[in-house]
């Protein structure tokens, strides 16, 4: 079995725009989808849930947002943590005003409070671009955290300024809270990156993505094909956010439970975020995934390697991955911009040929 | 519509009609300088329209007038016989007019294929909702109009090269992919600003070709500004001679060789 398109012959344009082109690859993605769903949830166990996987699908979802609007659309933010604030206190919020609906909806609702609040500080992206906007969706950061904490009413006036996932069930399982099983978390996490991940696969592969495409790389043009710049720009404002606030507020009521807003969602998130996408690959969904599960494990491989492996002191270790986070950000901008998402295809397109490369 | 309504026909058999687009008195100013200074003409349907003259004349100002880039501050431009009102870019794409540019303006992160399905946005008309889903509505309009950009690439023979990224093609096939992705559009009105600059005899005349296949057989009527007066002459079947923002010549190609003020302004006045 070789990894090629020779032979598998593509008769519709349905065929030949479909997500895996090469037959090797849509089985891969179908095992893949098998393991996650019918061997992973019998073997986790509290640790893995919660070091690694929960993590990694909880930050692939924020990151395919971020990488919505920044790679795919151009517009860069820093405003990724302050937008999963959004997500996990509108959570909070409708988990303690309407206890007898299910939590499933309130995620959702979450994203699309998040949407909106998107929506409205991407309405100065028409105006400023670049680096100008960057600064923009920083204060969009700060001005959110500070809101959480400043505003008593958002964390139900409780005395330490936290908030505190309720337990909550889907079905008679437990997803949230103390006595939620590991499975059962990482099950609805794997349930929403899913949907999350081909919801986002389809907006990019059609007439919007194109219109986000054409915005990024040259607004001009686009705008003289009839693309109408304010409404491109706030869709994909708005569509990222839903995805960072839906990761938002999974982040606080599955993965963390008790949320302190600056600690939890502060700038270091939105950076976090951002070298996700810019370490897999911006303007693809592949190098969503890529990156946030680099950076989540990098940390776990890290401990294990140095502290558990060579007796290395632990702070000694947790400062070295920063380090090594830092010069990666640079190697990967200067080298490959677009990635490991890139370098993926480039083993692939080398994998097409071999063993016979000429 | 009060101008020359009459219609005629071509010595190579192609009917133009009455005016598409008519500019009246415009007046274009940037602070202090006038780029164009009170001009008209209008542009027949189904017919090649040039516009030259030097450098500076003004006729990049004057496209970007009739795409709305540039809003003039005095005269009107009517459209299909209704004034038309200041419009956004975009606004004007819809009304069916597309351009290509001096210098291209592809999207150079997108393949070729994804270039020129862009010029099909505006016929794309599938909801949020429904490309979310994909699944149906969405994937059966990306194949009608997929089928649409397959039988532009053919016309424009780039079918090798269509699932190339932009950025690594060489400059006259971009010159080719953008005039495609205009022409994905099915616009009424075509506007080209210098579609052969830069380009080789070989492949001036490959260009010259298509832009007379596309008057032809789609009856696309088409605006273009260009330098070298040969492909000009040859092309069009109107001619306007702009000369620092003035219009002094408008005719066929036969009348402008023979416009004393245009042969000044080309090869200069002899001051004695």
């Amino acid at each position: 079995m070789f990894y090629r398109e020779a032979g598998d012959f593509k008769t519709t344009y349905q065929e030949d725009s479909q997500t895996f082109p090469i037959k090797f690859d849509r089985w891969r993605y179908w095992a893949v989808l098998a393991v996650a769903y019918l061997f992973i949830p019998f073997v986790i166990n509290d640790y893995w849930a919660s070091a690694v996987f929960i993590p990694f699908l909880i930050y692939s979802i924020a990151a395919i947002g971020l990488n919505i609007l920044t790679g795919y659309c151009g517009q860069v933010s820093l405003g990724t943590g302050g937008f999963m604030a959004v997500g996990a206190f509108a959570c909070y919020k409708l988990m303690t005003a309407f206890p007898d609906v299910n939590i499933i909806f309130h995620i959702i609702i979450s994203g699309g409070v998040t949407a909106a609040v998107g929506a409205a500080f991407g309405l100065p992206s028409l105006r400023i671009k670049g680096f100008y906007l960057a600064v923009a969706t920083l204060a969009a950061q700060f001005f959110l955290v500070w809101l959480f904490n400043k505003v008593a009413w958002f964390y139900n006036y409780s005395a330490s300024g936290q908030i505190n996932a309720p337990e909550r069930f889907v079905g008679n399982v437990a997803v949230t809270g103390p006595n939620a099983d590991a499975w059962a978390k990482y099950l609805i996490c794997l349930v929403f990156l899913t949907v999350c991940a081909l919801i986002a696969r389809n907006l990019t592969r059609g007439a919007i993505g194109r219109t986000w495409m054409a915005i990024r790389d040259m607004d001009i043009a686009a705008e003289i094909i009839g693309v109408n710049p304010l409404r491109a720009k706030l869709m994909a404002f708005a569509v990222s956010s839903f995805f960072i606030g839906v990761s938002g507020a999974m982040f606080f009521a599955i993965y963390l439970g008790a949320v302190e807003v600056g600690e939890a969602f502060g700038i270091q998130k939105s950076f976090l975020v951002l070298f996700m996408i810019i370490i897999g690959g911006l303007g693809s969904i592949f190098g969503s995934f890529a990156g946030a599960a680099f950076l989540v494990i990098l940390p776990v491989a890290l401990k294990l390697v140095g502290v558990d492996l060579l007796g290395f002191p632990t702070d000694l270790v947790s400062h070295f991955q920063l380090v090594i986070i830092g010069a990666l950000i640079m190697f990967f901008l200067i080298k490959e911009p677009h990635g490991l998402a890139q370098l993926w295809r480039l083993a692939k397109e080398k994998l097409r040929l071999w063993p016979f490369p000429y | 519509m009060n101008a020359e309504p009459d219609t005629y026909v071509t010595a190579d058999g192609r009917t133009i009609g009455g005016v598409l687009m008519d500019l009246r008195n415009i007046t274009l100013r940037f602070g202090g300088v006038e780029a164009i200074k009170d001009i008209s003409f209008g542009i027949r349907e189904g017919e090649i329209r040039a516009i030259i003259g030097p450098n500076g004349a003004g006729k990049s100002s004057m496209l970007n007038v009739i795409s709305g880039f540039y809003i003039p501050q005095e005269g009107e431009v009517y459209f299909r016989g209704e004034r038309r009102p200041q419009l956004k870019p975009y606004q004007v794409a819809r009304q069916g007019i597309a351009r290509t540019f001096q210098n291209i303006a592809l999207f150079e992160g997108m393949s070729v294929l994804d270039n020129i399905m862009t010029g099909r946005l505006n016929h794309m008309k599938s909801g949020f909702l429904k490309q979310m889903i994909w699944k149906g509505a969405a994937e059966r309009e990306e194949t009608e109009n997929r089928e649409h950009v397959e039988r532009v690439i053919d016309f424009l023979q780039i079918q090798a090269i269509r699932k190339t990224p932009v950025g690594r093609l060489p400059y006259g096939l971009k010159k080719r992919v953008e005039l495609a992705r205009a022409l994905a559009a099915d616009p009424s009105l075509l506007l080209l600003d210098e579609p052969m600059a830069g380009m080789n005899v070989e492949e001036k005349e490959d260009m010259s070709r298509f832009i007379l296949d596309v008057n032809d057989e789609f009856g696309t009527t088409i605006a273009l500004i260009e330098h070298d007066m040969g492909v000009v002459m040859d092309l069009s079947d109107s001619v306007v001679v702009m000369d620092y923002g003035r219009k002094i010549g408008d005719g066929t190609p036969d009348e402008i060789r023979n416009n004393q003020e245009v042969i000044d302004a080309y090869l200069g006045v002899s001051h004695d």
